[in-house]
């Protein structure tokens, strides 16, 4: 978990552009959008891209996106979860 | 209608590299710089503090960052936001940006890169930066037509819609780039120049 949590903060750094962000600036369970890391709407799509093309899982469900993208450990426990139901 | 209703406060041309700040030249980057390392270059110089930067397309970095030179000192919270407006053309639109975006249509389409795929996209940049609530319009044309732009804009003055305005051109395409940009108020400034299509053309030039 430690590991791909730590992936997932380089990916979403050159996924969202976020030049002035190190993956050390990001907490682990810091929120991604609003008061946290200040993400905007374009930025949760790009989110859903990043899961796409690099852990190859599509989002079933739009409206389970606010969960998953809460923090950079609600996204690696979904990913480890979708992980675990592909095999 | 007077031709001297209104004047040029300050310009900022942007070109080749180049930086000319009201006539004298500003800046300019090291030989072999990129268009993306240049226009990181003047972020860094000009502005620093705004990271939504970094996720602009090139067009709309080179216009916000050369109107970050353009009001360096200009105290434009004197006016309504209402009261200001962004007025700008080029002739290539969006079309890198268009490009690049449908490359991408290959795989997964970027939502990042649609989002730029206008050429106005750049006027929103600038006012959200600068807080501008004003008429703006983006036009493409096939070369910077300043007899038009200045009568444009000068209306837009004359009939009270504006009191100011960020005008001119912000052409790019791939490393191709040239922005002239204009501040254009009722009152004049230190240094102000009539704003006539002859002084626009001189200062383009």
């Amino acid at each position: 978990m430690e590991k791909l949590m730590a992936d997932l903060k380089v990916q979403i750094i050159q996924q969202l552009n976020l030049q002035e962000v190190k993956p050390e600036d990001i907490g682990n369970d810091q929120p991604l959008f609003k008061e946290g890391l200040g993400l905007d709407s374009i930025d949760a799509l790009e989110l859903i891209v990043l899961l796409q093309q690099h852990h190859n899982i599509r989002i079933a469900n739009p409206e389970d996106g606010p969960e998953i993208f809460y923090s950079v450990r609600t996204m690696a426990e979904y990913i480890t979860a979708e992980k675990s139901k592909q095999g | 209608m007077s031709n001297v209703s209104a004047y040029i406060n300050a310009s900022c041309i942007v070109r080749g590299n180049t930086v000319v700040k009201n006539g004298v030249r500003a800046y300019e980057a090291p030989p072999g710089e990129t268009l993306p390392e240049f226009l990181r270059s003047l972020y860094d110089r000009y502005s620093g503090q705004y990271p939504k930067f970094h996720k602009m397309d090139l067009l709309s970095k080179l216009g916000w960052a050369a109107t970050e030179i353009l009001l360096q000192e200009v105290p434009m919270e004197q006016y309504a936001p209402e009261d200001t407006g962004v007025i700008l053309a080029n002739t290539s639109s969006s079309l890198d940006t268009d490009e690049r975006y449908a490359e991408t249509m290959k795989e997964i389409a970027s939502p990042a890169l649609f989002v730029y795929t206008l050429p106005n996209i750049v006027i929103g940049e600038i006012s959200i930066r600068h807080k501008f609530k004003g008429e703006n319009a983006f036009f493409v044309a096939d070369a910077f037509d300043i007899p038009f732009m200045t009568g444009y804009v000068q209306q837009l003055l004359n009939e009270g819609t504006l009191q100011a305005a960020v005008c001119g051109w912000v052409e790019q395409y791939h490393s191709g780039h040239d922005a002239a940009l204009f501040l254009v108020e009722k009152q004049p400034r230190n240094g102000s120049l009539p704003f006539t299509a002859n002084e626009v053309e001189k200062l383009y030039r």
